[in-house]
């Protein structure tokens, strides 16, 4: 299901695909000099699911995310130098250094946290969906998980929740087929597709290419308008692939659980390769633009690193603040 | 004036206040529009306030607590109520990892105004999954406040206090006491989350109490004062945080402290009681502090095996009379005795 996507649009998510994997590739550069002292997930081959759907939700729509977070933050318009300021545990970070990479937050773009324990975020992106329908807005609430959150028994508490209630709810499953490294055919039967599973809750729910932005972008436009005309929640699968390890900045195909000809296919699959072929093929943008986009990012990413390398530390006595709201 | 009246109609007052001072209270749990209403505390509410702001919910403690913190995220202020503690207990992940850390990890950009409210058994028969007192858990994790009310007074100005204030607030509702009548006023008044009651003065010993236990105090209190000896009996009403300065006043006044409690005994709310007095005023002590809880195995539910594992007022009479080093009468309590140690009272005919 690939809509006419107008240029613009693929303008905006070639920028957010190529600014995410600049990002990560740069924190995957830098992790070893030790500067970035906290567990740190890449999204690098996954960006095309969170640049598609968050070009499908308004800025005052909200999402809350997981522990592999970066790219939903920045799609979402999450603040790149607060983003790395956090990974590197300065006062200057979106938590002021007590979340670090897997607690990010900008509630200025609706990007209301991400949080580390596998499935957490699910019943709270549902609470948000209850607010908007208490507060009579038409706002749309995006909850991002993995395919291992979908074993976890609050996702299944989620569903029949949002759907019993009726709330506005986008569910976002990224199924990139490993649970740190636990396979998926060792987790869940051999034969079930996860999105059909969901919609015996009575939940809408279909299945997309998530390393294809277009297709992405379509699927959630169309799903958006569902959500925000009917007040009814959504479930969507995206298939992806991660390249690098589950944590850290390294490639483990080494090690065993994966092989290489399997990696090797998925990076056949790059998302910003696709997007760029498809740009190509219509002749819509040229390679001095996309050279000129690659300028404009590389000079933000850079001084957004500075930024967070040069901004101070909190003080250690901060360790003993914000304990309660006053 | 004096206007009487019990716990289950304090605490339901203070849900309807609140419903009404704030568009933005909610209130959720299995069973509070049945029509028993939560032991009559849930009752009246959806009738005046809309099925869109109390409801019943499905059995999902985990995801319904994590709904309320996202709600309350954006503005709501979520009234949880389970019908027992121990349900609850799947609802930890959320409530441990989520509610409790959320300003915190997030550098105090958003709070979460929770309340949670959690009925505690004891006797009929509850046993081993229907009378468990957590307060130690709830209390032993940083940004949770944990109110365990005693009076219907306290009961109505700490609900208030917990439904506003802006983090989440575990109130822990003993089953025991909601038959308790005593004085309420009308409308909205708050009683402060943090804040101990010195219910009764004296020299000799300290009693720290909290929730039921308070009750089984005041009676072994009232007999030790006929027997010459003049307890000071302090209402913890907050287990976190404590107020440890109107602990340590009292105990540095009477030289003796008794920790009680309604959970079993080791690393329990008692126990960080007597820990911190003895750490703090080791100098002011005149003799070793000690603590009445529970034994420490699950509760057992026949009438027979509950005779000897809930504590009552003639232990902390005898628990009393050792550490002054007098033999104290016990008689008198257990000739007022008139219905079974496993109800708090005729009142109560079961089943839960």
């Amino acid at each position: 299901m690939t809509a006419i996507v107008d240029i613009d649009t693929k303008r905006k998510m070639l920028f957010q695909l190529k600014r995410i994997r600049a990002v990560e590739e740069t924190i995957a550069k830098k992790y070893s000099e030790g500067k970035m002292r906290c567990p740190t997930h890449l999204c690098t081959g996954q960006e095309a699911i969170a640049v598609g759907v968050c070009a499908a939700l308004r800025n005052d729509d909200f999402v809350v995310s997981t522990h592999r977070s970066h790219g939903h933050y920045l799609a979402k318009g999450g603040d790149l130098k607060k983003m790395l300021a956090e990974i590197y545990g300065k006062a200057t970070g979106c938590s002021g250094g007590k979340g670090g990479s897997m607690h990010l937050i900008d509630e200025s773009v609706g990007f209301m946290g991400s949080t580390s324990i596998v499935g957490g975020t699910i019943p709270i992106g549902t609470g948000l969906g209850l607010s908007i329908k208490l507060n009579g807005t038409d706002q749309v609430s995006c909850v991002f998980f993995g395919d291992g959150a979908t074993e976890e028994g609050v996702f299944y508490e989620s569903l029949n929740f949002a759907v019993l209630k009726g709330l506005p709810l986008l569910y976002i499953c990224e199924n990139n087929f490993y649970s740190v490294y636990s396979p998926l055919h060792v987790r869940q039967p051999s034969g079930r597709n996860i999105f059909e599973m969901a919609r015996c809750f009575g939940i809408e729910s279909s299945k997309g290419d998530g390393n294809d932005v277009i297709d992405v972008y379509s699927i959630v436009s169309q799903s958006v308008d569902y959500i925000r005309t009917q007040g009814k929640p959504i479930f969507l699968e995206f298939t992806t692939y991660r390249w690098h390890e589950h944590c850290g900045p390294n490639f483990d195909n080494d090690i065993g659980y994966r092989t290489c000809e399997e990696y090797l296919w998925w990076r056949g699959k790059d998302p910003i390769a696709l997007l760029i072929n498809n740009i190509k093929n219509n002749n819509e943008i040229g390679d001095p633009e996309i050279k000129n986009i690659e300028k404009i990012i590389t000079e933000e990413v850079n001084e957004a690193f500075h930024f967070a390398e040069i901004s101070q530390f909190p003080h250690s006595e901060d360790a003993f603040t914000q304990l309660f709201k006053l | 004036m004096h206007r009487i009246v019990n716990y289950v109609k304090a605490v339901n007052e203070a849900l309807h206040i609140a419903m009404e001072s704030d568009a933005k209270v909610i209130t959720f749990g299995l069973g509070v529009d049945d029509p028993k209403c939560i032991f009559g505390t849930t009752a009246g509410l959806k009738e005046k306030f809309g099925s869109e702001r109390v409801f019943d919910m499905p059995v999902s403690e985990n995801a319904l607590t994590g709904v309320a913190i996202g709600a309350s995220l954006n503005g709501i202020r979520p009234v949880m109520s389970h019908q027992r503690l121990d349900f609850f207990l799947l609802g930890m992940d959320q409530l441990v990892n989520n509610a409790s850390k959320w300003f915190y990890m997030f550098g105090g950009k958003r709070s979460v105004p929770i309340t949670i409210r959690l009925i505690l058994g004891r006797g009929w028969g509850q046993g081993p999954q229907h009378s468990q007192n957590l307060q130690a858990w709830f209390a032993h994790i940083p940004g949770l406040k944990v109110v365990m009310p005693v009076t219907p007074y306290d009961a109505k100005g700490l609900l208030l206090s917990s439904i506003f204030d802006d983090n989440p607030v575990i109130y822990l509702e003993h089953r025991w006491l909601h038959n308790l009548e005593g004085e309420v006023p009308e409308g909205d008044y708050r009683v402060p989350i943090g804040k101990a009651h010195v219910i009764k003065q004296g020299e000799d010993l300290t009693i720290v109490s909290l929730s039921y236990m308070t009750i089984e105090a005041l009676h072994a209190v009232d007999v030790l004062e006929r027997q010459g000896i003049h307890c000071e009996l302090v209402d913890l009403r907050t287990v976190s945080p404590i107020d440890w300065e109107t602990v340590f006043q009292s105990v540095k006044k009477t030289g003796r402290v008794l920790a009680l409690d309604t959970a079993t005994e080791t690393l329990s709310i008692a126990g960080e009681v007597v820990a911190k007095v003895s750490m703090e005023l080791f100098d002011a002590l005149k003799s070793p502090p000690r603590r009445l809880a529970l034994p420490d195995f699950p509760t057992p539910t026949s009438l027979a095996l509950t005779e000897k594992y809930y504590r009552r007022a003639e232990d902390i009479v005898n628990i009393v009379g050792e550490m002054l080093g007098n033999n104290l009468n016990i008689k008198e309590i257990l000739d007022s005795r008139k219905s079974f140690h496993d109800v708090p009272g005729d009142w109560f005919k079961g089943p839960f």
